[in-house]
C-alpha cells in the first residue's frame, strides 16, 4: 500500500542521484512541483525520461541535472523550441548530455512493454527513417504472417513521478482528462510517486476515471497546484500565458538562471 | 461579412488555410497538430463539414473547440471529446490501425518525395540547429489514409536533400511506401502559401498543381530548392469565398 507522505520526503525516499526518471504527464498533469522538488533536493546525474519533455525537463535540463535524456518530441507545444534543450544539444550547455530519441509510438509502446514486464514491444514503424540509425530499434519476422514489424526495448524508470487529481488515505488514486502514459509509467517503474491535487476520503467516480490501486504505487504526496503551469483537469487552468513567457525567458542562460533560483531553487516545497 | 473582414486583403496565410480546410469536405476523421493543421481543421468544422471527427494527439477523440486551441492537450478539447484514450491506446488502435482518413502535418524541411525532417538541422550529432524531433509524424505518416502536408514555401524548408529524414513521404519514389509495407497513401498534397503540390501519380515526385492568387510559377520556382515540376494544366486556387473568410476571421478572433 502507498505511504501517504510529503512531497519532500517522498522525493528524499524515491531518487538518488543517477536513477533514472520518468515525470508523466502528457500536456496535462504534468508534476512541476515534484520535479521543482527534485531539483531543490539536489539530484544529478539523472536519466530524465519523458515523451514532451516540455518545460519540466527544459528546467531540469538547464540546471545541470540530467546527465541523459530520453524523449519523442522535445519543443514548447504551440510555441516553438524549448530554448534550454536547444543549447545543451546545440552548445553542451550547461554540459554535455546523452540523448536516446523515439517516436512517439516507439515510447508509447516502450512503456507498455514494461509495464507488462515484456522484454520488448512490437510494432509498426521507424522503417525507412534516420531514426533508426540513431535509437534502438529493431527489425522482427512475425513468426504467424512473415511480416516485418519493429521491436522497442521495454523502458522501465527507477522511478516514475506522476500527478493526479485525487488520492484516497490509503493512496488509491483517480485521474481523468487526457491520460497519456500515467498508468503505463508507473506500473513499469521499480519505484513510483503520484502527487495529487488534493486527498479525499472516498475517491467519488469519474467519467473516463483512471483508477491506479495505491498497493502498486510507492508514494502519494498532496500537492495543490502541482502541475502549475500545466493544468489539473477540473481544478486548473493550463496557464497558456506561462508557456508563451517561457519562450522569452528562457532564451537567455542568465535570466533562465536567476529565474530558477527565485521561482524554483529559493523556495519551500508545495505542501510541506 | 461585416465590413472590417470586407475592408481587409485576403492574406496569404488565409488562402493556405482555407484551401487546406476544403480538403476535409469528404473526410470522417482527421488528425491534427496545433497551429494552421488545428485552424483548418475547426474552420472545416464550421463550414464544410460539420460531423467531421477532429482526432487530436493528446489522446481526444471528436473534440468539438471553440477556441483555437494553444496545445494538443488543452483542457477544452478534453472537455468537448467524444472519447479520451491513453497515448499508447492513440497510437495503437486508432493511429496505428489506420482508422484515421486524412493526418495534417508540418515540417522544418521537405524533399521532392515530400519526406519530412523534425529532427536536426546540420549534423546529428553536432547539430546547427535542433529541433523538436519526431513526435508522432513517422507513424501518422505510415498509418493514416493520407497525409496534407502544411509547409511555408521557402528554400530552407523545400531542399534538395534533407538533413535528417524523420518521417516517410513517398522515399525515393514510387514503390517505397509498398517495400516499407505502409498502409496508407501517404502525402497527397503539400499546401503551402503559394499554391499546391501534389505527387505525381506514376513517380510520386512533387508536382506543382495549383497557385494561389497573385502568385507564378516563377515565384514557386524561386522558393523551392530543387527543379520544380509543374503540371501541364495549372490551376489557380479559388479565393476564399465570403463564408470562409468570415468563419476563419472569427474563429480567430474568439
Amino acid at each position: 500500500m502507498a505511504e501517504v507522505t510529503s512531497l519532500s520526503e517522498a522525493v528524499a525516499a524515491l531518487v538518488d542521484d543517477g536513477d533514472s526518471v520518468a515525470l508523466e504527464g502528457f500536456t496535462h498533469l504534468i508534476p512541476f512541483a515534484a520535479g521543482h522538488e527534485l531539483l531543490r533536493q539536489g539530484r544529478r546525474e539523472l536519466e530524465l525520461i519523458r515523451m514532451t519533455p516540455d518545460l519540466l525537463y527544459d528546467q531540469m535540463i538547464g540546471v545541470g541535472s540530467a546527465r541523459k535524456l530520453v524523449f519523442s518530441y522535445g519543443g514548447n507545444p504551440g510555441v516553438g523550441s524549448l530554448h534550454r534543450f536547444r543549447d545543451v544539444i546545440e552548445n553542451h550547455w550547461p554540459h554535455e548530455i546523452e540523448i536516446e530519441e523515439h517516436s512517439h509510438a516507439g515510447m508509447a509502446n516502450r512503456y507498455a512493454a514494461g509495464a507488462s514486464n515484456m522484454p520488448c514491444a512490437v510494432m509498426r514503424g521507424y522503417v525507412g527513417t534516420d531514426l533508426v540509425a540513431h535509437t534502438r530499434v529493431a527489425g522482427i519476422t512475425c513468426p504467424f504472417t512473415g511480416e516485418q514489424l519493429v521491436a522497442v526495448p521495454a523502458l522501465n524508470p527507477d522511478v516514475s513521478i506522476i500527478h493526479a487529481q485525487e488520492a484516497d488515505r490509503d493512496g488509491n488514486v483517480q485521474l481523468w482528462g487526457i491520460p497519456g502514459v500515467q498508468k503505463e509509467a508507473v506500473l513499469a517503474a521499480s519505484r513510483s510517486l503520484v502527487t495529487v491535487e488534493r486527498i479525499v476520503d472516498e475517491l467519488e467516480p469519474k467519467p473516463g476515471g483512471v483508477i491506479i490501486p495505491g498497493w502498486v504505487i510507492s508514494y502519494v504526496a498532496e500537492a495543490p497546484g502541482g502541475s502549475r503551469p500545466s493544468y489539473s483537469l477540473g481544478i486548473t487552468e493550463r496557464d497558456n500565458d506561462f508557456y508563451r513567457f517561457w519562450d522569452k525567458l528562457s532564451r537567455d542562460r542568465d535570466e533562465f538562471t536567476a529565474w530558477m533560483r527565485e521561482h524554483v531553487l529559493d523556495r519551500e516545497a508545495v505542501g510541506s | 461579412m461585416s465590413v472590417e473582414a470586407q475592408s481587409r486583403e485576403v492574406t496569404a496565410a488565409e488562402t493556405q488555410t482555407v484551401a487546406a480546410a476544403r480538403r476535409l469536405r469528404d473526410a470522417q476523421t482527421v488528425f491534427i497538430g496545433v497551429g494552421r493543421p488545428s485552424t483548418a481543421a475547426i474552420l472545416a468544422r464550421m463550414v464544410h463539414n460539420p460531423d467531421l471527427v477532429l482526432v487530436y494527439e493528446s489522446g481526444t477523440i471528436g473534440a468539438k473547440p471553440f477556441h483555437i486551441p494553444l496545445s494538443i492537450g488543452d483542457g477544452e478539447l478534453a472537455e468537448t471529446a467524444d472519447a479520451i484514450v491513453s497515448v499508447t491506446e492513440m497510437f495503437n488502435y486508432w493511429i496505428g490501425a489506420g482508422r484515421i482518413d486524412v493526418a495534417f502535418l508540418g515540417a522544418a524541411q521537405i524533399d521532392r518525395y515530400a519526406n519530412l525532417n523534425t529532427t536536426v538541422i546540420g549534423d546529428y550529432a553536432q547539430p546547427k540547429t535542433r529541433l523538436p524531433g519526431a513526435g508522432g509524424a513517422p507513424e501518422i505518416a505510415s498509418s493514416c489514409g493520407e497525409v496534407i502536408v502544411i509547409a511555408p514555401h521557402s528554400p530552407r524548408t523545400f531542399v534538395e536533400h534533407l538533413d535528417f529524414r524523420t518521417t516517410v513521404g513517398h522515399g525515393e519514389g514510387n514503390g517505397t511506401r509498398g517495400r516499407c509495407g505502409f498502409t496508407g497513401k501517404g502525402p497527397t498534397a503539400v499546401i503551402t502559401d503559394l499554391g499546391t503540390l501534389e505527387p505525381d501519380p506514376d513517380t510520386k515526385e512533387l508536382t506543382l498543381v495549383q497557385l494561389h492568387l497573385g502568385v507564378d510559377v516563377d515565384e514557386v520556382q524561386e522558393k523551392t530548392g530543387w527543379r520544380l515540376k509543374v503540371a501541364d494544366q495549372i490551376r489557380h486556387t479559388e479565393p476564399p469565398n465570403e463564408r470562409e473568410l468570415e468563419a476563419l476571421r472569427e474563429l480567430q478572433s474568439r
